[in-house]
Order: structure tokens, then C-alpha cells, then sequence
């Protein structure tokens, strides 16, 4: 049969997190091959690895995936992550485009110029608490442990990776938030991100400034 | 039955043309609302209809939909255009967001400042005969079919045509080292639905001109 999944990333979380994540909630085990010099990119380069030489890539199924997007629509469908229907489809997909745009700025913030970074992150946090978790916040008002359908997607994946990402910065991020709140410990709770969650899972640590020159030579 | 679709934008490509391409191509008339002030934009985060008090917003079958991949997903899938199975949607998936990348320097480009342009142009036509157009060459190269996957129409072989010709405006010879894309574009443009969408009198938006630019930094107020 198949052999697992395997990453093609640098060890970081990056553009890559979101489908560790999403792999990790779905209980599906991975290996990962940590891009660690510059030599690493351009081997899969000239092998034809990479559509659009780029990573990540993820080799599952026979195919060679790359553009995150793609590898996190192809997951979330195998492991039934993605709804039942196509108007369940368009919420999560909304859901998780609206958490996909606040990720990235947050993610933005570690590569601005030190004069910018102080206004840059203050202007995210103010997006996540007035944009964004409000949202999911009147969301959950349905009463249901999930945001779509009543079962577990991808879209509560991704909502707790942002909370957390999110609180890493804020640690009171969700003090307005009393159902975002239980949302993030029930969820936490469910086994296979429970798992994820603790000491020696796959999950990257937050970037540290000083990896930050290592993994730009990586890539220019 | 159900009504059309409305779209609520400003007059302008922006984030909105790929959904008008697509609507077109699956043959599906809409409406358009084009908004002319940030009030009438505040107005509509006010009423709820935005989820992130952004647009682009689609109302189509009882849903308010925002965020432009989930409107774009939810059209192909609806009519067809997402391929038949998991494997050629992941195909699809690939080939549409490699070309979002290179369509996302277009989108940026009438917002570079003037000393800026050339360079940028330079950039957008090496990306796109460098890294995107030689990877869709190959495929048609190597199937030998009409369409980019599954050998049926789909929303991957809109994109390209969208992204072909919005790289043709800048950079009008960029075609000349890919012949098969060069087919590809002919076909396309006699498909009877994208043939009307190319004719004047369609909802396809003119390039985007100062007017433009000025429209949406007054309603948008980008940062």
C-alpha cells in the first residue's frame, strides 16, 4: 500500500505547520525531510520534485504536492475533514481563508524591519481581536462543539492553530472570548491534537530570531 | 428558481475578475453592484454581510460569500469545473494556485509606485516564462489533450487563459517560446463561453487605469 506521508520543508513552522496540524488532527502519521541548506532546495529543484520550485511539498498517494492550499484541500478531503456537502465546503473554506489571512500576518511579523515590528504586530493582534475572533465567537453561538455541521473539519483545526499562535503573542487574546475559550480547551482535548499538543510531537516551535539567517540562506 | 448570482465589488478587476471569469465560463449570468464610496463599503460590514468586512462578496444560492478561493471552489465545484475525483481537484488545486502567484504581481502592479513599474514588469515576465508558463507547456506537451486536466474543462484551464492574457497586456510576445500554450490560447478563446466574455459588452473589466487605483485606495483605505 502507501508508505506515509512524507514533508519536504525547512525544520520550522512556516508555510508547513498548517498541514502537520491538519495531518496530525486526521491521526495520520508522517516523516519529514528538514530542507537545512541551500544545496537541500536546489536537489529537489533540479530533480523535478517541486511544480513550481518551491516547497513545501508533501509526497503522498504518488504524487509529488506542492502550494500548501492544494495539499491542505487534498488532506482535509481524504480524511473527510472538509464537510459533506458543497455548501459546508464554502463555509470552512471561508472560515479557514479568513484564519489563513490573520496566520499570515502574524507569521509576517518575525521578517519585518525592526522599526515596523512593534506597529505591525499591534495591528495583527488588533485584527485577530476585532476581525476575526468575533466571528467564530457568534459562530459557536449555535451551540455545537464544531464550527461546521457538527463534526469535527478542518475549519476547528485551523481556528485552534491560530488561537494558539495567536496567544503566544497575547496570552490574553481570548479573555472577551468565554466560547472561544472552551472551544480551544475541548478541542485541545480531542485525542489525536491532544497528542500533537504534548512534548516530542512533530509541531515546530515559535521562530526564534536567530534561526532566522539559516533559513534565508535556505532560500536566497 | 434560484435568482443569479450578485457580485459586489468595485468597477474593476481586482480580486473580483477571476469570479467573473469563472461565472462566464461555466455560462452563468450575474448581477454586479459596484460600490463607489467607503460608506456604502462600512455600510455593508455594518449589516453583517461581510464576514471579515472585506470584499469580495458573492451571493449566490442563500449564501453571502466572501473570501475569493472559497467563492472560486464553490462555483467550479457547483458547475463542474473541479474535476472528477480527489486526485485531479488536487491537480487543479496545484496548477490554480501556482497561477494565483504569478496573477498576485499583476494585482499589485498598478499600485507600484512609477519608478518601480519597469522593474516590475521585468519580473512579472520572467516569473511567467521562468517558472509558470513552462510547467503548463509541458502538461499539454506531454498529455496532448485540450485541457489541463482529466482531458475536460475546468477551472484550471480558466485561470491560465485569465493569467495569459492579463501577462499578454504587459508583456505582449511572452507567449512566443510555448507553442502548446499558444494553442491552448486559441482554443480557449473559441470555447462558445469565453469566446462571449472576450467579445465588448461582457462583464470582463478593462485593465486597471488610474481611475481604478484611485477607487480603491479611497474605498479600501489600504494600509
Amino acid at each position: 500500500m502507501s508508505g506515509k506521508p512524507v514533508l519536504h520543508y525547512p525544520n520550522s513552522r512556516g508555510r508547513m505547520e498548517s498541514v502537520r496540524w491538519l495531518l496530525a488532527a486526521a491521526g495520520v502519521e508522517f516523516e519529514e525531510k528538514f530542507l537545512e541548506k541551500k544545496e537541500d532546495l536546489q536537489k529537489l529543484q533540479s530533480d523535478g520534485s517541486l511544480l513550481f520550485q518551491q516547497v513545501p511539498m508533501v509526497e503522498i498517494d504518488g504524487m509529488k504536492l506542492v502550494q500548501t492550499r492544494a495539499i491542505l484541500n487534498y488532506i482535509a478531503g481524504k480524511y473527510n475533514l472538509y464537510g459533506k456537502d458543497v455548501k459546508e465546503r464554502a463555509l470552512i473554506d471561508m472560515y479557514v481563508e479568513g484564519m489563513a489571512d490573520l496566520y499570515e500576518l502574524i507569521m509576517m511579523n518575525v521578517v519585518q524591519p525592526a522599526d515596523k515590528k512593534e506597529e505591525h504586530l499591534a495591528n495583527a493582534l488588533d485584527k485577530a481581536t476585532n476581525r476575526y475572533f468575533p466571528v467564530f465567537e457568534k459562530i459557536l453561538n449555535h451551540g455545537h462543539d464544531f464550527l461546521v455541521g457538527n463534526k469535527l473539519s478542518r475549519a476547528d483545526v485551523s481556528l485552534l492553530e491560530t488561537i494558539l499562535v495567536v496567544e503566544e503573542r497575547k496570552p490574553d487574546a481570548l479573555a472577551k472570548f468565554p466560547l472561544l475559550q472552551s472551544f480551544k480547551a475541548r478541542i485541545s482535548n480531542t485525542p489525536n491534537i491532544k497528542k500533537f499538543l504534548q512534548p516530542g510531537s512533530q509541531r515546530k516551535p515559535p521562530l526564534q530570531e536567530k534561526d532566522i539567517p539559516s533559513l534565508m540562506a535556505i532560500f536566497h | 428558481m434560484s435568482e443569479k448570482p450578485r457580485l459586489t465589488y468595485i468597477n474593476g478587476r481586482g480580486r473580483m475578475e477571476s469570479i467573473r471569469w469563472l461565472l462566464a465560463a461555466a455560462g452563468v449570468e450575474f448581477e454586479e453592484i459596484f460600490l463607489q464610496t467607503r460608506e456604502q463599503l462600512l455600510k455593508l460590514g455594518q449589516d453583517g454581510s461581510l464576514m471579515f468586512h472585506q470584499l469580495p462578496l458573492v451571493e449566490i444560492d442563500g449564501m453571502k460569500l466572501v473570501q475569493c478561493r472559497a467563492i472560486l471552489s464553490y462555483i467550479a465545484g457547483k458547475y463542474n469545473l473541479y474535476g472528477k475525483d480527489l486526485k485531479e481537484r488536487a491537480l487543479i488545486d496545484m496548477y490554480v494556485e501556482g497561477i494565483s502567484d504569478l496573477m498576485q504581481l499583476i494585482l499589485m502592479f498598478p499600485f507600484s509606485p512609477p519608478e518601480a513599474k519597469e522593474k516590475n514588469i521585468a519580473t512579472i515576465s520572467e516569473k511567467a516564462t521562468e517558472r509558470y508558463f513552462p510547467v503548463f507547456e509541458k502538461v499539454l506537451k506531454q498529455h496532448g489533450q485540450d485541457f489541463l486536466v482529466g482531458n475536460r474543462f475546468s477551472w484550471a484551464d480558466v485561470q491560465l487563459m485569465e493569467a495569459i492574457l492579463a501577462v499578454e497586456e504587459k508583456v505582449p510576445s511572452v507567449l512566443s517560446g510555448f507553442p502548446q500554450l499558444q494553442a491552448f490560447k486559441t482554443k480557449m478563446s473559441n470555447m462558445p463561453t469565453i469566446k462571449k466574455f472576450l467579445q465588448p459588452g461582457s462583464p470582463r473589466k478593462p485593465p486597471p487605469d488610474e481611475n481604478y487605483v484611485a477607487t480603491v485606495m479611497k474605498i479600501f483605505k489600504l494600509d
